[in-house]
């Protein structure tokens, strides 16, 4: 490879950045040729994000040099990067909701043209590509699906030389990755190098032809992806041989604790989504997943369970161990035993200004008794974080450490476990691993299973279906506001699960004949 | 090349810190524009912060100014807790004075001694009454409260106006815009003979130790930091927002109207257009001054007050400007928001690890 | 007749200081940031206007010192809130006191000073014409300066990259600089722009509305036109009209006077600010409309992230 005949696409070479208190890439090196699709893996936290940014323009190196072509390059802005051939479909949308398709294109262009010859161009790349959009559409009504689709046209108007893509599949069915994997090959073919940084190794498996490895900020190892298993990538990220939560025992579902039935919901958010009817019922001992993309009323639904949404008028739409508590807020819900982790930490599951003991204080003052006469007693409630501290391994300074001062597994491990250890009835629990490390990730599997072992219903809301066949013994799929019907874990296929979060909503009867069916149209639709 | 990192934790000692950094930066900055002014800003200095309390009656002056300051301040110093961002103490200060004082007016020969706690009732009911509209426009129509509450202040005092130049103007007062003088059942008893300090400053004590206890140890208090630091979150435990914004809305309105009537039934002793030298509004740098805690309000109330007694002196014997004394408070309170980064970020000097836009 | 022509007059010079400081502080809401300290740049603005206008004789020197100073207040208030992050609706407020106490204080020796007041257009023939003639060819020209200004950031706004840029900032600093703008670079000149215009607003009152200072003459204008913005749900065209519409009730207190209306004056003053608080009221219960409009990231810091 070096010193062939054809330099690099672009090669990285000893790239160091440091930040206060960490050192985000430690003298990192790997070059990507031209037409190849190169992964990069790694878990949260080991530098991906940052090294797409000083490849991008976005922030600059300590150390080390870029190479493009083989010649040293100096990349001082986005503007930079574009100029040269770079494109960037970012993890969270760059995106402007409240404008047109073609605003927020003409916005990453570098270029000034006029807006007529640019629609006319964004139609062509639209055409060529098979990725449909309306350049007038404003983006609030768009879905998922169809944002990423502006990043993308967005880069291709470009010509990149190289397009980078942090995480593109999170937000996407299995379809829809499907058809996104074809863009990109098509992209490859005809000489474009593409940088893919993803930590779902199946896809990488599928799509990429070499993969880099970093850990902690360092490269920890080369691969080609077609060669290895999901699993030995999977170690090789971890730094350490994976165990598999332990799901021993035989389980026993009791009574239904939480009952749902046909919730419906105007959104009172901007952009939301409303629900539509919602039925659900879940017993003790069991952990129910709602498996879908975001944005089809995940956030209104754990809302609505949560009691940040009231529902007057109808009480029975929601009813823990019986009671019906729709038209309760949270502190009612909580006082009959219901818990809630929401999938945000930072601002909504805590507060980060606050310390531990304030943040233990904020949901557990009813249950665990401490506040007395409407004061605050202190003793209690800094013993209860110590508690939290210690059963969960959370790795701070002490339950007087503020709640923004913990990295995101350790957080995350004090809020479910401030919750688990109220020992409640139903737990509902969005997107329990978001942004986890993988040691914090099984600690937190576990812990919900243990909890659901003593009888608690858990409602585990998550995009991340790798975590649903992990940990639940049944799935539902949300799409467009409504809810399929619960399956079990043991009969249920990955693709199952994709078609319903494309908007199937009923997998009774003859699935196989229905998904030939809604493939094929699929594939008429797109020609 | 200077540029701020942010800390993991925010920082104790610059909580402290920070405010006595603003107050040396500010003695330094008025220091420099008097003696633009042609003053020796040594002199004008020593005049405007020394001179003031160099004798006891100076002192006791201190506690009389500060009295409505603190207890201002403390009201406010809630809802900044909340973001409920109340700024027309000022209006809900003239109207607790225009509730109680009027109180005293209509009977402006009682001798009862229940006179002055009705009085103190209405006042506070007065300043809740004007608090309480914000409050209701913003919980029940969305709108601002920063504007409507500074609008209303703008209405209450035209509406005092009207009143000491009209209906309640003094029969026997050889047509002057003033109130009759409130009878002496009416007037706030000096609790320290020789001076004017009066009930309200011991008052203003208990405002600050009560602020502190539902400020730091119950749950109100710990609702309203939760409210104001992520909204998000308060709603998520069913702490709700509208409740906050009522509560410190009518807390901040009642303890400006005492505030307000404890100046015309203390010092002044009667209704007249002008009733407070921007208490009301002095009272917001005085919430920040003290970081929004009861005892760091009461310690920027006194502060606070000083300005204003260095102000009357130095225009007294320097022939300064009244106006020295505004400028000072906004200098103030520029220097505490700029030291407040310090809290939360180091300033470093060197190389820069992040490119910084606003470096 | 007789009085509606002099009415409108009254009412164009009520309303232009309002148009001018609204227009200025719509531009810097949206750019994402809430300047809180109209009123006090309009103070300054208005005293440093006077001041070098009384001094040099000059009245287009004072207004370019107006605008200096309402620009440099205005840095005063971006540095604080968007290099050092502090709080934007503290440093507003903390904007305003010290405008009041700085405007006073210079102002203390130009108390009771007589100066020209800005001249008129006259145009020959068409200032002549009767009726419409003054009202629509006799004015200064900073009345003719607020609608051109209104009317230019509307078009920079709807028209141009430029404006696009600009509300792109406003909507989403992140990903603003995400794809390589400078959020806190374009929030600084969008905050001077709104310090420019308020100065300038400052220089209209104490030159042309009443040419001499007092004060706080300004008497709550700075925040009036705060409220203009929301009332316009940042649009400029509904600002012009509002302006107008604040400016006709800000003088019909005094036509309402003569005419023989007998109310205590005290409460014909407090007509505008009761129509502000109503006006308010009336726009901010549509609360979609208010979301779909405003820019999201108002008053928000913002600080890149790593």
């Amino acid at each position: 490879m070096t010193g062939g005949s054809k330099p690099a696409q672009l090669e990285v070479r000893g790239v160091t950045k440091a930040f206060p208190g960490c050192l985000a890439n430690d003298d990192i090196s790997f070059r990507i040729e031209p037409g190849e699709i190169h992964a990069l893996l790694g878990e949260n936290g080991a530098g991906k994000s940052t090294l797409v940014k000083i490849i991008y323009g976005v922030l600059q190196a300590d150390q080390g040099d870029l190479l493009w072509e083989g010649k040293p390059v100096t990349i001082h802005s986005p503007h930079d990067a574009r100029e040269m051939g770079v494109g960037l479909v970012f993890q969270h949308f760059s995106l402007f909701e409240t404008m047109t398709v073609l605003e927020n294109i003409a916005l990453a262009m570098n270029d000034v043209r006029d807006m007529a010859a640019l629609r006319q161009q964004v139609i062509e790349v639209e055409k060529t590509y098979g990725l449909p959009l309306d350049p007038d559409r404003h983006v609030y009504t768009l879905s998922v699906g169809e944002r990423q689709r502006i990043e993308i046209v967005r880069c291709l108007l470009q010509n990149p030389k190289l397009l980078i893509l942090d995480e593109p599949t999170s937000v996407l069915t299995p379809q829809e990755v499907e058809k996104l994997f074809e863009t990109l090959r098509r992209l490859a073919d005809e000489g474009c190098a593409i940088l893919y940084i993803s930590h779902k190794l199946h896809e990488v498996k599928a799509l990429c032809q070499k993969a880099t490895v970093l850990r902690g900020g360092k490269v920890v190892g080369g691969c080609d992806p077609r060669e290895e298993t999901a699993k030995s990538m999977a170690e090789m990220m971890i730094g350490q041989k994976l165990t598999a939560p332990d799901r021993s025992g035989t389980r026993k579902f009791g009574d239904v604790r939480l009952d749902i039935s046909d919730l419906s919901l105007i959104s009172d958010e901007q952009f939301g989504t409303d629900l539509k009817g919602i039925g659900l019922k879940v017993r003790g001992g069991e952990i129910m997943g709602v498996a879908g993309v975001a944005g089809n009323g995940q956030n209104e639904l754990f809302q609505a369970l949560a009691g940040e949404t009231e529902i007057i008028g109808t009480p029975d739409c929601i009813k823990i161990d019986g009671d019906p508590v729709a038209h309760f807020g949270p502190r009612r819900r909580r006082r009959l035993g219901a818990a809630f982790v929401p999938e945000e930490r930072n601002g909504h599951g805590a507060v980060p200004d606050m310390s531990l003991s304030e943040n233990g204080f904020l949901t557990a003052f009813r249950r665990m008794a401490l506040s007395a006469r409407g004061l605050i007693r202190e003793v209690p409630t800094r013993s209860f974080a110590d508690k939290i501290i210690k059963t969960f391994d959370v790795r701070t300074t002490g339950a007087s450490a503020e709640a923004g001062s913990l990295s995101g597994g350790n957080l995350q491990k004090f809020i479910v476990g401030r919750e688990i250890l109220q020992d409640p009835g139903v737990l509902v629990i969005s997107q329990p691993t978001w942004g986890v490390d993988a040691g914090a990730a099984s600690a937190i599997h576990q812990a919900l299973l243990d909890l659901a072992a003593k009888g608690t219903a858990v409602l585990v809301i998550s995009q991340d279906l790798d975590e649903i066949f992990a940990i639940c013994d049944q799935v539902v799929v949300m799409s467009e506001g409504k809810m399929s019907a619960p399956r079990p874990m043991a009969d249920v296929s990955v693709e199952e699960i994709g078609l319903l979060m494309g908007g199937l909503h009923d997998l009774d009867g003859d699935v196989t004949l229905k998904t030939k069916e809604l493939i094929e149209g699929d594939r008429v639709g797109q020609a | 090349m200077v540029r701020l990192e942010p800390r993991r934790q925010h920082s104790q000692a610059m909580v402290y810190l920070s405010p006595v950094l603003a107050i040396l930066m500010t003695l330094f900055v008025g220091g420099i524009i008097f003696s633009f002014m042609g003053k020796n800003p040594f002199d004008a200095l020593y005049t405007f912060f020394i001179l003031p309390i160099n004798n006891s009656y100076g002192i006791s002056e201190l506690f009389v100014k500060a009295t409505p300051l603190v207890i201002i301040a403390i009201g406010l110093s809630m809802g900044f807790r909340a973001n409920v961002w109340n700024i027309g103490a000022e209006g809900q200060l003239t109207m607790g004075a225009i509730f109680g004082g009027g109180l005293a007016l209509y009977f402006y020969d009682s001798e009862s001694m229940f006179l002055l706690p009705a009085m103190f009732v209405l006042g506070a009911i007065g300043g809740a009454f004007w608090g309480g509209i914000p409050a209701l426009l913003r919980t029940r129509f969305n709108a601002n409260e920063i504007l409507t509450s500074l609008m209303l202040t703008y209405v209450a005092t035209l509406f005092l106006s009207f009143l000491v130049h009209g209906p309640w103007r003094n029969p026997e007062g050889f047509n002057f815009p003033e109130s009759r003088p409130f009878p002496d059942a009416g007037l706030l008893p000096v609790i320290y003979d020789g001076t004017r300090v009066h009930l309200g400053t011991a008052f203003a004590v208990l405002v600050v130790i009560a602020g502190w206890i539902l400020l730091s140890k119950s749950v109100i208090g710990f609702q309203l930091r939760v409210v104001g630091k992520a909204p998000q979150a308060a709603r998520h435990v069913g702490f709700r927002q509208k409740r906050m914004v009522w509560f410190t809305l009518l807390l901040g309105g009642a303890l400006s109207g005492l505030a307000g009537l404890f100046e015309v039934a203390g010092p002044i002793g009667q209704l007249q257009p002008a009733i407070s030298p921007g208490y009301g509004f002095t009272a917001i740098i005085v919430a920040f001054l003290g970081r929004l805690h009861p005892l760091g309000i009461l310690f920027g109330g006194l502060i606070m007050a000083l300005t204003y007694l260095g102000g009357e002196l130095a225009q007294i014997t320097l022939g300064l400007p009244n106006a020295v004394t505004g400028l000072f408070q906004g200098i103030l309170l520029f220097f505490l928001l700029a030291c407040d980064v310090l809290t939360k970020y180091r300033v470093r000097f060197g190389t820069p690890a992040a490119k910084g836009e606003a470096a | 007749m007789d009085w509606l022509i002099p009415l409108i007059l009254t009412v164009i010079t009520a309303s232009t200081p309002l148009l001018l400081a609204s227009t200025g502080e719509l531009i810097t809401e949206k750019s994402g940031v809430l300047n809180l300290g109209v009123e006090g740049m309009m103070l300054v603005g208005a005293i440093s206007g006077f001041a070098v206008t009384a001094t040099s004789g000059s009245a287009i020197l004072g207004i370019l010192a107006a605008i200096i100073a309402g620009m440099l207040m205005s840095l005063i208030f971006a540095f604080l809130t968007l290099t050092l992050m502090a709080n934007q609706v503290a440093t507003g407020l903390a904007l305003t006191i010290f405008g009041v106490g700085f405007s006073a204080l210079v102002g203390s020796g130009f108390v009771g000073f007589a100066i020209e007041p800005l001249p008129g257009l006259h145009i020959p023939l068409l200032t002549d014409i009767p009726l419409v003639g003054e009202i629509l060819f006799g004015q200064d020209f900073l009345v003719y300066l607020s609608i051109v200004m209104v009317i230019a950031v509307g078009f920079f706004l709807s028209r141009t990259r430029g404006g696009l840029i600009l509300k792109a900032v406003g909507d989403s600093h992140h990903s603003a600089h995400a794809i390589g703008y400078s959020v806190i670079k374009i929030r600084y000149m969008a905050t001077m722009f709104g310090g420019a215009m308020a100065g300038l607003a400052g220089a209209y009152l104490s030159l042309s509305y009443t040419p001499m200072w007092a004060e706080n003459m300004t008497a709550g204008r700075g925040w009036i036109a705060l409220a203009l913005v929301v009332f316009a749900t940042w649009r400029p065209g509904r600002l012009l009209a509002g302006a107008y519409m604040f400016g006709l009730i800000s003088v019909l207190q005094l036509h309402a006077q003569s005419a023989g209306v007998h109310v205590p004056s005290q409460f014909m003053s407090m007509l505008p600010y009761l129509a502000t608080v109503i006006v308010l009221v009336i726009i901010s219960s549509d609360r979609a409309k208010i979301r779909l409009n405003a820019p999201a990231c108002i008053g928000q810091a913002f600080r890149p992230a790593q």
